[in-house]
């Protein structure tokens, strides 16, 4: 498939909204009119970074870049360029631009597969000027809400736009506003939910961090919409940063009257405080969190009544996570079918995720709903590094499960996951290679949700417990089959009695291991080995034949157990073993191996 | 020996006076603890009372809130305070055995301090700093891409 | 603030300082500082880039925080902007390579490929 070129059009989103779609479907039209359709390609591609100046167009070969091009230039590119071989002068990028300085288009791949809604500003403004927030549109679709719509329509098209709970349900945020809104009261309050608890998840700190403002936009536009004068936000004392900018995001706002009294004159008043949080996960469920900011124990409550008709001091509250109200301005400015447009038909928009693990490129992605999870990982995650294999990948944290290779093709969105024996969660995505162990693995989200758990309701409190002794005994080599059965009868047993959703999804990780890695469960109780080399009882480290007798792990073995002369196979003294691991990882060639003889993998 | 709470005068003023800001505010508890528990670095008993009393809430609710919550400890930490990331990313890449080596060679159980008072030892979830896994971090210092011959040399300066 | 005309001409304001609009030669230079950052060692860059443009007197040059980009494997990410529009990132930045980025990048206007994003990654 040589196309004989390439006409790149920047589609970053600086210059959509200067008309690229159009562009390169003018483009794409006048190609058809010279019959060259077929033979030349036209590619939106990630933000080029010159923004400025854009849209840009780039042909190959040649890495001819015209600049600043109008929708009336492209018959002219296409006639005098493309059919003629003759590079329109009058278009041509002049400045003192240097085409080594052009960004690499490799550099473009991690930004170029994601589309950045919720994290539009992050890494774009300074969090601490609220001058560039607002360069970037900030408070205008805030100033639009309160001159030009009703609150009934403000959530019309909350609710037209698709936005879905990014805190892990995925309930349907309009519908959650017009609880609250229905409500008759003297006082309403909104609040956000900062309290990341997801052990490997950093959506909504970056999001804090990094553009404070649209989240204190969207709750001025929540509390507008629902009729509520105050609103909170709950957030992890753990993130001195966050906590910090967004006092000082708080000030400024207040300082130029975008929040406080009569904003943009039309009355509406609306104030924000901060809440800590104090290291409780469960405090991620509503009802706890209400409780906390109350000044009780976080522990939740039976629902109904939900907080729309009672939650904070007995009154309509409105509880949304970070990410929800960091996409809620953009729905105003774009508007909600622009939003519509983009993820898939029930799950619209986008989902940041924290990748982790054992992956090439971690960090934080905003993807369109509907990308597969092998493109996350492969193509903008980098892949696994240091030559292991992909074994699984952990979405929705200690609430989600395991998804294994079988299923990476997968679309991600809130439906798919939950199919898979998972859930799309606050967005941790970790990934495992095969010196992972799965049943440590699951312990280790047990051993969390054991400690996080409040202890109001019988199955989570007592049954976690029991659930966590099973799988240390399986660690340790005690494990009989019988545990395996009653770990899956336990787990559905929580899963169907607990009060809240912190027990009603503890059991996922264990379940889910035992449903896609029965074997290697199998392999720590019938074998009493651990594959995966994690599970210290059950390990034992031998040499492989792979072997090029370099004595790196000799030298990295702290107890001296490691004999072996140069370019001569080595071996490992059992009885002196610590199992500490250092020569494996000092291997260069992959030649220390923990799995039994004929191991075939799960 | 453990060291000792520390109530000056001073301290007791300056909780007094946050509880003054805090009492107009609905839910004054949890504000009032950050502010006890940064102050004194841990909240305990007496502390408790004073607030029971200041703020008319029951000090057996006052007991239950602070021990409910991770954030808030009863009982002072050591002068050094060492927390290993226990966050999934972290635990992934190996977290675990960087928290034993660090309660090995410290000689203290995880969330315990040390007899002499110069060492806690604390699992942490998530500090959010993924991207340098595995990470401890000591007196507010970042350790990222922890390894156990780092804690090794850690403890080695520490404790010299 | 009363009218949305007042926000839009706030804005054009900004977006014209922000994107050193009119200006020639102008640099921002942008230092991840979110937690990842902050932890990897953003703290001695930034401070490197200001105290040694304040004493170069180098005014087109204004120094920033910003939040999180997601390569938080790679921090601290510095990313340079000029007023001709290009981009640069640089990736696990220390303060003696934000000296240098100084001296040879923003004085000198070379480009130093050895410590771009796109070279250290795989």
């Amino acid at each position: 498939m040589l196309d004989r070129m390439h006409i790149l059009i920047c589609g970053g989103t600086e210059c959509k909204e200067t008309n690229s779609l159009k562009i390169r479907d003018k483009f794409n039209t006048e190609l058809e009119r010279l019959n060259l359709g077929k033979d030349i390609k036209t590619i939106l591609t990630g933000c080029f970074g010159l923004c400025a100046l854009g849209p840009h167009v780039v042909i190959y070969p040649g890495e001819t870049l015209y600049s600043g091009v109008k929708l009336e230039d492209v018959t002219e590119i296409v006639e005098q360029h493309i059919a003629n071989g003759k590079p329109v002068e009058r278009l041509l990028y002049k400045g003192d631009f240097n085409r080594k300085k052009f960004r690499n288009r490799s550099e473009l791949t991690f930004f170029a597969r994601q589309k950045r809604i919720a994290l539009r500003n992050c890494g774009v403004i300074n969090p601490l000027e609220i001058t560039e927030y607002i360069a970037r549109q900030g408070y205008e679709a805030l100033g639009t809400v309160l001159k030009t719509m009703t609150p009934l329509q403000v959530i019309e098209e909350v609710k037209k736009s698709g936005l879905r709970g990014r805190g892990g349900g995925g309930f349907p945020t309009g519908v959650k506003w017009e609880f609250a809104n229905r409500q008759i009261s003297d006082q309403k309050y909104v609040i956000c939910n900062a309290d990341e608890g997801d052990p490997g998840a950093f959506m909504d700190r970056a999001v804090l961090e990094g553009d404070p403002h649209s989240v204190l936009e969207a709750m001025a536009i929540c509390g507008y919409a629902i009729g509520a004068n105050t609103g909170y936000i709950y957030i992890r004392a753990e993130y001195p940063v966050a906590v910090e900018r967004l006092q000082l995001a708080i000030g400024h706002a207040e300082a130029l009257g975008l929040l406080g009294d009569n904003i943009f004159d039309s009355g509406f008043n609306f104030k924000i405080e901060l809440r800590l949080g104090a290291g409780a996960f469960v405090c991620g469920e509503e009802t706890a969190l209400i409780a906390s900011i109350e000044g009780e124990r976080g522990m939740p409550r039976n629902k109904p009544p939900f907080p729309a008709v009672k939650g904070l001091f007995g009154k309509p509250t409105n509880v949304n996570n970070v990410e929800t109200f960091a996409n809620v301005p953009v729905i105003f400015l774009k508007g909600a079918d622009w939003f519509k447009s983009i993820g898939t038909e029930k799950s619209s928009g986008t989902k940041v995720f924290a990748l982790g693990g054992k992956i090439a490129n971690t960090g934080l992605l905003e993807i369109p709903m509907g990308t597969t999870l092998r493109e996350v990982i492969y193509e903008i995650g980098g892949g696994i590094p240091n030559k292991r294999e992909f074994k699984a990948v952990q979405t929705g944290g200690p609430s989600g499960g395991c998804i294994t290779a079988a299923s990476l093709d997968t679309p991600i969105d809130f439906d798919n996951l939950i199919a898979l024996g998972s859930m799309m969660g606050s967005g941790g995505m970790i990934i495992m290679d095969e010196d992972n162990c799965m049943v440590d693995v699951a312990r280790f989200y047990l051993e969390f949700t054991v400690d996080e758990s409040c202890g109001k309701c019988t199955p989570c409190r007592e049954g976690t417990k029991r659930m966590l002794d099973i799988l240390n005994r399986i660690c340790d080599g005690q494990g009989t089959m019988e545990d395996l059965d009653v770990l899956e009868r336990l787990g559905n047993m929580i899963k169907d009695s607990s009060l809240c959703g912190l027990g009603q999804t503890a059991p996922n990780p264990v379940l889910s291991t035992l449903k896609h890695f029965r074997k290697e469960y199998e392999a720590h109780v019938i074998d009493k080995v651990c594959p995966a080399g994690v599970c210290k009882n059950l390990t034992t480290y031998v040499v492989t034949d792979e072997c090029i007798g370099c004595t790196k792990c000799a030298k990295n073995c702290p107890v001296g157990a490691i004999e072996g002369t140069v370019k001569g196979k080595h071996y490992i003294h059992p009885e002196q073993c610590i199992k500490c691991g250092a020569c494996k990882t000092a291997c260069p060639v992959n030649a220390i191996s923990t799995k039994p003889e004929n191991w075939e993998g799960v | 020996m453990r060291s000792k709470v520390n109530i000056t005068e001073e301290k007791l003023s300056e909780l007094k006076a946050a509880m003054e800001i805090h009492k107009k505010e609905p839910g004054p508890l949890m504000p009032t603890l950050h502010a006890a528990q940064k102050i004194f670095g841990c909240i305990p008993l007496p502390i408790q009372k004073i607030i029971s009393n200041e703020l008319d809430v029951s000090i057996a609710r006052i007991n239950g809130v602070v021990t409910f919550y991770g954030h808030f400890s009863v009982e002072p930490k050591g002068k050094n305070i060492v927390s290993v990331c226990l966050g999934t990313a972290c635990y992934v890449k190996g977290s675990q055995g960087i928290l034993d080596a660090f309660s090995h060679d410290l000689n203290v159980k995880v969330g315990d301090t040390t007899d002499d008072g110069m060492f806690t030892l604390e699992a942490t979830r998530c500090i959010g700093a993924c991207g340098l896994a595995p990470i401890f971090t000591v007196n507010e210092e970042v350790f990222a891409n922890g390894s156990v011959q780092l804690v090794k040399k850690v403890v080695q300066k520490l404790k010299s | 603030m009363k009218t949305l005309e007042e926000l839009k001409a706030l804005r054009k304001k900004s977006y014209e300082k922000m994107y050193m609009i009119g200006v020639t030669g102008g640099v921002r230079v942008q230092v991840g500082y979110g937690t990842c950052g902050i932890a990897a060692g953003a703290k001695p860059v930034y401070d490197t880039f200001v105290n040694e443009i304040k004493a170069l007197n180098l005014d087109n040059v204004e120094v920033t925080q910003v939040g999180c980009m997601g390569e938080c494997a790679f921090e601290p990410i510095v990313e340079i902007l000029e007023s001709n529009g290009s981009k640069t990132i640089y990736c696990l930045v220390t303060d003696r390579i934000a000296s240098e980025i100084v001296e040879e990048h923003i004085v000198k206007g070379n480009r130093i490929d050895k410590y771009l994003l796109s070279k250290t990654k795989r």
